[in-house]
């Protein structure tokens, strides 16, 4: 019998999301098998039975180090503002701000998990002038930081393990949890942005189904089109880490799939592009963010290339919201 | 008197923090506080107008469709566009399978649990509560997380993702359909019905949605044992505990209307004031007083709102602004939804008993009976091959209110563009009018009168009462500040 491992999980600065995607998971027995992996969840806002005051003394007991906290989650930015103060967000009850919450119960875990890309970079709170002064737990967008600050490491000697995306898949939740529940979890896992690599060492782009249209560079040029999305439409799922079209989304979706643009959301500063979202930004008709790792040169050889040889059908698909040519059967030739 | 702060408040979305006066083991006054501040309409300032179709789902990551649509539907009208059917009725199914799915996370794993505490061990029905009801550990959590996932993978198909999808635009859907599809969500709604006839209804969806009275309902109820069905044993424990006299506000009732098809809603929009009224967008006013808010002072339309953060204001008790229509305050939700389209069985238990808690999830459940059977007919009804979406150019400079229904209740984004950029984003949510804070007049907002009254039992730190009434609501926080 593996020793259970004490999980609390707090939100903040977010949307709730990665909780409500989390719900999402296709397990037959979501809380089971957790429980089954070995993790023990002492409090969850939107889960547990316990409120109010019975809910501060698990968190009091856990800051205090009266009870063992292995595995801290935060879900949602942190909001240090207003001039910071914290008082954008005071958890109720306590007439504290959630920061001070998070940095006590931080000295204590074992490890500490920021669940989505708010508590992992800031992400969609801290776009614009970010009113809050919204940032996440180790990171302020791409810069090493945030509420813990660069040099923190948690009791296990790890960095904020940032399982980033707005929202998280399901998957990378569980497998992350369970991954760490197996002790086989080091910092040799994480990626340069300290993300579990076992969902970031794919491109969105790795099973997009419009990858035909892609090879061929027929595009779509409005919702509802079935083309290539990373010409006109902002895609940017040839940059974005992340195994979306490898797991699905909801059974069998995912954003590209769904008609519209990969956001790139598992990325620091994801939440400010420099353009707008579903409009991709070109410099004479070629899009200034190319494929990662491929040569600029080479990508606009291929691109002509490969216009020139497509297929009617898939041209004429492309700018279609059905196939108005499906594939063809090829005529049996003379034996 | 004593003065009691309850806080947090789980299994509600985001954080809440309720100040309660008490005296003879009663609430006699409550200050309803929503403890966080994010800045979307801020930050939504400057930038292109469809990004807003980006930022506003992640308002809120349990009603981040409804959110979707009020944006593309305030952008829809700045553009002057309308979506085709195909495009109508993807983007109902999608916002149904999020206001549904909500509707079952709520009745499942934020409100029951309450009754399986040790505190009600005694009542006859804990002990069946219990192993059903539990939190996380109960066997309906077992049976409904699958059955609401499986569900969902309605999105899968129609919206990519869930949450935070980018499919509802303001012509339509992103996401055309082919037949496979179609197909596929019809099967998924067969499913579905499945697992509400057996374990939430214990019959069929017509038999509960022809519920047209009180005594209609009571003796549906005793037709088989309160095991028999999640529903059944709800309304035995609502009556053992009186829920059909707790947590009445002002039974002022407040719907934009819900689920569009060719310019007629399946459930209609108006107001509930002793009587039915038309909604005028007109007299919507959110009132900053006690809102750590700046700025004038004085009521103002959404349309020219302002938002201006102010921690230090005295007197101040929550981020909340408090929205009036025509300076009243109003209950938005599924039971003002079935209220003001007139379903007989929510008219007959408001007419006896008024808003409560027992009549709020009664609406919600109902409501769960009477929108699979549309969502059915407008799969069934999509036409692959035809066009899903419409284009049109955004204007420089344009006005557009978004009015959506969510699982919570009413919801309005109110859009000014000019030059090409968003000049002023406004939104107020569901929670935004439930949980409103007071206005200049003085006047509580609908939790707090309904709070008032609430029984408090001795030593009891975070009352049971006050909690059934405040999780009556299904509150989203994360969307009443934003």
């Amino acid at each position: 019998m593996t020793e259970m491992l004490n999980v609390v999980w707090l939100q903040s600065g977010g949307c709730g999301g990665c909780t409500i995607s989390l719900l999402n998971s296709d397990s037959r027995d979501l809380f089971g098998s957790l429980e089954a992996a070995g993790l023990c969840f002492l409090w969850h806002p939107a889960l547990s039975e316990e409120s109010g005051a019975e809910a501060l003394e698990v968190l009091e007991r856990c800051a205090s180090g009266a009870e063992r906290l292995d595995i801290l989650c935060v879900e949602g930015s942190l909001l240090r503002g207003p001039r910071g103060t914290g008082r954008f967000h005071m958890l109720a009850g306590t007439g504290l701000p959630m920061t001070a919450w998070v940095k006590r119960l931080a000295a204590q875990a074992r490890h500490i998990v920021a669940i989505g890309s708010c508590a992992s970079f800031g992400g969609i709170t801290a776009a614009g002038a970010n009113p809050a002064e919204a940032c996440g737990l180790q990171y302020e967008g791409e810069l090493p930081g945030g509420l813990l600050g660069p040099r923190y490491r948690s009791q296990s000697g790890m960095p904020v393990i940032n399982v980033a995306g707005c929202p998280t898949h399901p998957g990378w939740v569980t497998d992350s949890l369970m991954a760490i529940a197996m002790g086989s979890f080091d910092g040799g896992d994480l990626d340069e942005f300290n993300r579990p690599r076992l969902y970031t060492s794919h491109l969105v782009h790795h099973g997009c189904n419009r990858n035909e249209y892609y090879e061929f560079k027929a595009s779509a040029e409005k919702p509802s089109d079935l083309g290539c999305l990373m010409e006109n439409m902002g895609c940017m799922g040839t940059q974005a880490h992340a195994d979306c079209n490898i797991r699905l989304w909801n059974g069998s979706g995912s954003c590209v799939r769904g008609g519209f643009a990969c956001v790139r959301c598992t990325e620091p500063e994801f939440e400010e592009p420099g353009h707008p979202f579903a409009r991709t930004p070109k410099v004479a008709g070629i899009p200034l963010a190319l494929p990662t790792d491929m040569p600029k040169a080479w990508f606009i050889a291929l691109s002509a290339l490969s216009k020139s040889a497509t297929p009617k059908r898939v041209r004429d698909n492309a700018v279609a919201d059905h196939q108005v040519v499906v594939p063809q059967t090829k005529k049996p030739g003379p034996r | 008197m004593t003065r009691l702060v309850v806080g947090p408040f789980n299994r509600v979305e985001g954080d809440l923090e309720v100040t309660l006066d008490i005296a003879d083991g009663l609430v006699r006054a409550a200050y309803v506080n929503s403890p966080m501040y994010r800045g979307f309409e801020e930050i939504l300032v400057g930038k292109d107008p469809f990004d807003a179709l980006v930022f506003a789902p992640r308002i809120c990551g349990i009603c981040s469709v409804s959110q979707s649509t009020a944006a593309a539907r305030a952008l829809a009208q700045a553009m002057n566009i309308e979506m085709p059917e195909n495009g109508e009725r993807a983007a109902n199914l999608v916002l149904a399978a999020e206001n549904l799915a909500d509707h079952l996370t709520h009745f499942y794993l934020f409100f029951m649990p309450d009754f399986a505490r040790d505190a009600y061990a005694g009542r006859p029905w804990h002990p069946s509560v219990k192993t059903r009801f539990a939190a996380v550990k109960g066997s309906a959590t077992t049976d409904a997380l699958p059955a609401r996932a499986g569900f969902l993978t309605i999105m899968g198909y129609l919206a990519g993702k869930w949450p935070h999808t980018l499919a509802i635009q303001p012509g339509g859907s992103s996401r055309s359909v082919e037949e496979a599809e179609r197909i596929r969500v019809c099967a998924l709604l067969i499913e579905f019905r499945g697992f509400l006839e057996r374990r939430l209804f214990g019959d069929r969806l017509e038999a509960v949605t022809a519920l047209n009275s009180e005594p209609a309902l009571r003796s549906w109820m005793k037709q088989r044992p309160p095991a028999a069905s999640d529903f059944r044993l709800f309304l035995e424990i609502a009556d053992d505990l009186a829920l059909g006299r707790l947590g009445r506000a002002a039974d002022r009732f407040l719907s934009y209307g819900a689920y569009p098809l060719q310019g007629k809603p399946l459930f209609g929009r108006g107001v509930w004031d002793d009587g039915m009224a038309p909604f005028d967008p007109a007299n919507v006013t959110e009132d900053p007083t006690f809102a750590w808010m700046d700025g004038p002072g004085k009521p103002l339309h959404p349309s020219e709102g302002v938002t201006r953060p102010h921690a230090e204001k005295a007197d101040a008790y929550s981020w909340c602004k408090a929205p009036r229509l025509a300076g009243k305050t109003m209950e938005t939700g599924a039971l003002a939804r079935q209220m003001v389209d007139g379903h007989p069985l929510i008219r007959d238990l408001v007419a006896t008993s008024g808003g409560n808690v027992r009549n709020r999830v009664i609406a919600r459940l109902l409501e769960i009976a009477r929108v699979v059977p549309a969502m059915e007919q407008w799969a069934r009804a999509l036409k692959p091959g035809e066009p899903f979406c419409r284009q049109g150019p955004f204007p420089d400079e344009a006005c557009g209110v978004g009015l959506a229904e969510s699982a919570r209740g009413s919801l309005g984004h109110w859009l000014t563009v000019s030059r090409g950029r968003i000049q002023n984003y406004q939104i107020v949510s569901p929670t935004t009018w439930n949980f409103s804070p007071r206005d200049a007049a003085g006047m509580e907002g609908p939790l707090e009168q309904a709070l008032a009254g609430t029984p408090v039992g001795d030593g009891e730190a975070v009352p049971l009462a006050v909690q059934h009434v405040v999780r009556s609501f299904d509150p989203c926080m994360v969307c009443t500040v934003h």
